[in-house]
């Protein structure tokens, strides 16, 4: 057992795998929403859109978080407003914003001279994480979670038909920006630990992997959550023994808990339906 | 009495229904029929708001539609639900007592009782538990019904409610709208199939972004006035446009 204990004696380490964890259940239960109304790319969008809002409120010297929750949200909406004002359709709208606002936050940060670093923007550095940014991950994780289970019924009618939750009066522009908000949160929290090349993967890949074994929303988001912790801690130790990235480390594991339950899950499995 | 006046609805910049008035008395059931991108899926939209309209109001009992919004049953068209959707039967019936629960709650006792009455009514109260995805065309127009039903609502809209439906499901639907109709709710239906459906209707509506006419089955099926809706092109023969 000395070699589950060992990583738990150096801080960083605590502190990055208390970090996965929490991410791990934040992630995959705000991506069950992405994936239901098949947005997962949003969060790829988002996730790259916070860039100039960063770059700027770090120039302004206002807190960078706020810039990039400004930034992030912002995407969404233009996404949805190109969509709704022209005959293109999401994914032109998706990918065109998300390069747009990735190019206009790299200019900034060189027009800028910003000490911005992209490497760690990209890809994160989860072993740097320190006791406050683990509380800020936590008061997001709980602040999400609540929400989520304040409004279940409401987000469950808008994202399983939102023309039907229009018609009855529920306010959908106001549930559509919750959400989209408490996406970009997710992703401001999970940025620092795995950078947003990566973040997609925690947002999808736990949730996709559940619906492949269940048949309820709140199921998804329960067993992804555990499927996320998983990762998580399993990713954290292979990282730790075999010297590879943190981030790629817990993105291989969720690949590969999908990759199993693709294959062998009894009622949607591939190998399931052969035999 | 619900009242649509000299409504207008833009769709990218261009006219997709134009000047429709007409009123529906309660205890009547409508038909809108047209042609392909006649407008009719937009008309209803127009009406309960979910698009933005260019002109024209609607009223129901005196008061703005769009204040009363609680009353609205709608169901959409098949093709805008995602059967794959992890949910069951249940908790889409459970979703038209949304508005009767309100914010922060959990559905009660007494919602989860009027959503399983109105499984039980439409047949699918054994199907409750099984995801929608696993079920046949017309048990899911059912589990739409149902939820219709649940909501107690004064205004029915659907749209295409007899696509992709079996006789055992038709006939269900035909008797609970009236039901529906001697409760002296309102309600509109969408349909392009101008068979036996039409029949159930009281009025209906021939629409081809303006109102070609309205009126009995009798009145709307003149050979002049589908001509004017569908173009040369059709032929009538015992109410089936070929």
């Amino acid at each position: 057992m000395n070699w589950l204990i060992e990583p738990l004696t150096f801080e960083f380490m605590r502190h990055a795998i208390a970090t996965a964890v929490l991410l791990g259940i934040l992630c995959a239960v705000v991506g069950t929403y992405l994936i239901v109304q098949r947005m997962g790319l949003l969060g790829d969008v988002i996730a790259h859109a916070v860039l100039p809002g960063l770059a700027i409120a770090f120039f302004f010297g206002v807190d960078i978080y706020l810039g990039a929750f400004v930034s992030g949200t912002l995407s969404t909406f233009v996404v949805t407003w190109i969509e709704s004002q022209s005959r293109i359709k999401v994914d032109v709208a998706m990918a065109l914003v998300f390069s747009g606002f990735l190019a206009l936050g790299i200019t900034l940060i060189t027009v800028l001279r910003s000490k911005l670093d992209l490497h760690q923007f990209l890809f994160g550095d989860i072993l740097g994480v320190t006791t406050i940014d683990i509380w800020q991950t936590l008061i997001t994780t709980i602040f999400v979670l609540v929400l989520v289970k304040l409004f279940y019924k409401e987000l469950l009618f808008y994202t399983f038909d939102p023309l039907g939750a229009q018609a009855i009066g529920l306010p959908v522009k106001f549930i559509y920006f919750g959400l989209n908000a408490a996406i970009t949160l997710t992703i401001i929290a999970s940025m620092q630990a795995v950078g947003v090349i990566l973040v997609v993967s925690l947002l999808v890949g736990p949730g996709i992997t559940a619906y492949m074994l269940v048949k309820e929303l709140h199921q998804m988001m329960v067993v992804g959550a555990v499927f996320g912790i998983i990762s998580s801690i399993s990713g954290m130790y292979l990282s730790y023994y075999l010297n590879i990235p943190s981030g790629a480390a817990i993105v291989l594991v969720v690949s590969g808990l999908f990759l199993l339950a693709l294959l062998f899950s009894p009622h949607q499995g591939i190998l399931a339906h052969r035999s | 009495m619900l009242e649509v006046q000299h409504l207008g609805v833009n769709y990218q910049g261009i006219s997709a229904v134009e000047d429709v008035s007409f009123c529906l008395q309660p205890g009547q059931i409508v038909g809108v029929i047209g042609p392909n991108g006649a407008g009719k899926s937009t008309l209803v939209k127009g009406i309960l708001g979910l698009v933005p309209t260019a002109s024209g109001r609607v009223r129901y009992r005196a008061r703005s539609l769009k204040q009363q919004l609680h009353s609205v049953a709608y169901v959409p068209q098949r093709s805008a639900i995602d059967w794959d959707y992890p949910i069951t039967v249940e908790r889409v019936v459970l979703m038209g007592r949304t508005m009767h629960t309100g914010w922060l709650r959990e559905h009660s006792r007494r919602a989860r009782e009027i959503a399983a009455a109105a499984m039980e009514r439409v047949g699918i109260y054994h199907l409750r538990r099984r995801s929608i995805g696993e079920l046949s065309g017309g048990q899911q127009q059912r589990v739409f019904l149902a939820r219709t039903l649940a909501q107690e609502a004064e205004l029915f809209f659907f749209d295409e409610p007899f696509v992709g439906i079996d006789k055992k499901t038709e006939s269900i639907m035909f008797e609970v709208f009236e039901e529906l109709k001697l409760q002296g709710k309102i309600l509109l239906l969408i349909t392009h199939d101008l068979g036996g459906a039409l029949t159930q209707c009281d009025r209906l509506l021939l629409l081809n972004r303006k109102i070609i006419a309205h009126g009995s089955l009798k009145e709307v099926f003149t050979s002049e006035n589908i001509q004017r809706a569908y173009g040369d092109s059709v032929l009538i023969l015992n109410q089936q446009i070929i």
